[in-house]
């Protein structure tokens, strides 16, 4: 098989890789880079739990290819905390209870920190709008977006 | 078992002849965000992957003539962030932004919706509505075609083996004209349309002097409803003008009955969505 080499940035750090043309970015991360963190529910986009940013935007990495990340700066779950330091959004997921299973979360963590990149003090239904794509099936969202609420009045009051 | 082969060629020509050297069995890679999902589900299983994002007049935006020109392969985020694209075509974008999730909309583009040509795709008839013209390129060079001859049925589009959906043209807007799209759906976020109608027109004081009306989701392709324009086009936008323009939506309905609507439903609503549609393109054109 002809595999395809692939020369990116994840979470900061430059990686090198051969995928198949056909594998995504999902199985890359997770059988090649051995970033398990992002996970696969539907593999088909619906489900948001694989929720990665590629050069700044969300998007899932099961509707990617590998290949398609030649010169590409990719963020993952694994990138949001600075050694042991959580980031804001892990610790609030914890306090807050903000999940039970934990399946999703990486996805939740990654969209709602694309959203708050974007949009500090972002509205309730906002937050429900751009979490839309990102799928629970045990906390039924409430605690989920009162804990990005909260993180996003903190960061308010922080940087005042 | 046949091999895919990946490449993303950084010309037109190339990746023309990429096209024609796969001799049928290639596929255009944009987003992904539907080609990836026939793939998994074994619906499809390409020769080869042609990835059109390295190739600049497909993945940008130009203000051209006094309109825009949207590289196919644009992803849906960025065409909402343009703010001159959003203020002139707010009808084009608020489709575009309802395709999908965050996620989606971060790689799935406009010219990817189209060319996947499902009846119900949201880009469609806000962009038939506006007048889009598109720009195809293929192993006989290059040609154009008014997005409402693109789709030949569900899955199927006009374009000839080897073309390429390059970019979409919106034209310059006079004075005093607005769009918008409105579809229905049984929730409120990431859903089918059940109908999609889109309204472009232009206003001289109270009076509608032009108009053209998209509708989707109600036969095999998106359609311009032309007797749907003809009806509002000189009216005052009065309730009579609004119900020949719904009559002439529910006229042109040929739908489906499946689980998301009935034949009856779908019908009704085209007509309800025609009017609501006109009435907020009136009030961004300020004329209304």
């Amino acid at each position: 098989m002809s595999r395809v080499h692939v020369s990116a940035v994840v979470n900061g750090e430059p990686v090198e890789f051969l995928c198949d043309p056909t594998q995504t970015l999902l199985d890359v991360l997770r059988d090649q880079l051995g970033l398990t963190g992002s996970k696969e529910g539907c593999g088909s986009g619906d489900c948001g739990a694989c929720s990665v940013t590629i050069d700044g935007r969300l998007a899932c990495a099961c509707l990617a290819l590998g290949a398609e990340m030649e010169g590409c700066s990719i963020g993952t779950i694994e990138g949001l905390a600075q050694g042991d330091q959580l980031h804001p959004l892990q610790k609030k997921f914890v306090e807050a209870a903000a999940l039970q299973c934990g399946v999703c979360t990486p996805g939740f963590l990654v969209a709602s920190k694309a959203l708050l990149d974007r949009n500090p003090d972002p509205t309730e239904t906002e937050i429900r709008y751009w979490l839309a794509g990102n799928l629970c099936r045990c906390t039924g969202y409430d605690k989920i977006v009162r804990a990005v609420m909260e993180v996003a009045a903190e960061m308010k009051e922080t940087a005042r | 078992m046949q091999q895919t082969t990946y490449a993303a060629p950084r010309s037109l020509d190339e990746a023309v002849g990429l096209m024609a050297a796969a001799g049928g069995a290639a596929r255009i890679l944009a987003g992904g965000t539907d080609l990836l999902v026939q793939m998994r589900a074994g619906s499809l299983a390409p020769g080869a992957i042609v990835d059109v994002k390295k190739i600049a007049e497909m993945t940008t935006i130009v203000e051209e003539a006094g309109g825009f020109r949207i590289g196919a392969a644009v992803n849906a985020a960025e065409i909402g962030e343009h703010d001159a694209l959003r203020r002139a075509w707010p009808g084009v974008v608020e489709a575009i932004n309802l395709i999908g999730s965050k996620q989606v909309q971060g790689r799935a583009s406009a010219g990817g919706n189209l060319c996947n040509a499902s009846p119900a795709a949201d880009s469609a008839p806000a962009l038939v509505a506006a007048g889009a013209i598109l720009a195809v390129q293929g192993p006989k060079g290059r040609r154009q075609l008014p997005v409402e001859k693109l789709h030949a049925g569900p899955g199927r589009t006009m374009l000839e083996r080897g073309e390429i959906l390059v970019s979409i043209a919106l034209p310059a807007r006079p004075a005093h004209s607005g769009d918008a799209y409105l579809r229905l759906i049984p929730r409120t976020e990431m859903d089918i349309a059940v109908v999609g109608c889109g309204v472009s027109l232009a206003m001289e004081g109270d009076t509608c002097v032009a108009a053209r009306v998209g509708l989707g989701a109600v036969a095999p392709t998106v359609m311009l409803v032309e007797a749907a324009g003809a009806a509002l086009a000189g009216s005052r936008l009065d309730e009579a003008a609004l119900e020949k323009a719904a009559a002439a939506c529910r006229a042109a309905c040929r739908p489906i009955d499946d689980k998301r609507g009935t034949i009856a439903y779908r019908t009704k609503i085209a007509g309800v969505l025609v009017k609501r549609a006109a009435l907020i393109a009136a009030r961004r054109a300020g004329g209304h």
